[in-house]
């Protein structure tokens, strides 16, 4: 179970290729990438992420917890970036792996569900005009009630 | 003494990050409605509370929340990440 929450760029295929290596007990690895979308009309200049520190790395903590708690994973890798993101560069990622598909799946639902408004994480579109806080979406709450 | 950090819109709107404030508010609330009698920065920033998120010592709940030991009270939007 690894959790890393960093600024830097990373690279969604190398972290695949290493997660949940040299283990007998893994049948199925789901992984998401979330990457910083352009604009509806386009016009984005890149994306800010703030962060709220030690709090993010607890919060998501007790949500991988959570998943380990209710399915069969064996392993789970989550990279969330913050500061300054470019156009088509990864925010974050998910990876989870699970003796059977149907855990992987469920687990990396429920961990981009919970990520997406548990977790302190605060998006700002900049464009040419200034900066826009991102809203959170009535759907990204209601996606919490299935679970 | 407790620790008052700010996130995001919140942080604009009252123009600073973070501020130690001596206080005897026994929940959030009523740290909330002294915040507010202070400066017009803060009536804006807290104005709609159901656009407002709090934590509190680092731990997410509700306005109602009891202050009695704590360290830290955050404010800030929704999160979005993901």
């Amino acid at each position: 179970m690894t959790v890393r929450v960093q600024a830097a760029r990373f690279d969604p295929g190398a972290e695949l290729a290493a997660f949940g290596q040299g283990r007998a007990d893994i049948g199925a690895i789901v992984t998401f990438t979330g990457i910083v979308r352009d604009r509806d009309g386009g016009g984005l200049h890149r994306m800010e992420i703030e962060h709220y520190p030690g709090m993010t790395e607890s919060a998501i903590a007790a949500i991988e917890a959570e998943a380990v708690d209710r399915w069969a994973l064996r392993d789970s890798l989550i990279i969330h970036r913050y500061g300054p993101l470019a156009l088509g560069e990864a925010i974050m990622m998910v990876a989870t792996a699970a003796p059977h598909r149907g855990d992987a799946f469920a687990a990396a639902e429920f961990l981009m569900d919970y990520l997406k408004s548990r977790a302190p994480f605060w998006k700002r579109e900049v464009t040419a005009d200034g900066a826009d806080w991102v809203a959170a979406k009535d759907t990204d709450e209601a996606a919490l009630t299935r679970w | 003494m407790i620790d008052v950090l700010y996130f995001a819109w919140v942080r604009e709107r009252i123009g600073l990050p973070k501020e130690r404030i001596e206080t005897g508010a026994a929940t959030v609330a009523d740290l909330v409605a002294e915040l507010r009698l202070r400066e017009e920065r803060y009536e804006a920033a807290f104005a709609d509370l159901t656009a407002l998120r709090v934590a509190v010592d680092q731990q997410l709940t509700g306005f109602d929340a009891p202050l009695a030991g704590a360290r830290e009270v955050a404010f800030f939007p929704p999160m979005t990440g993901g």
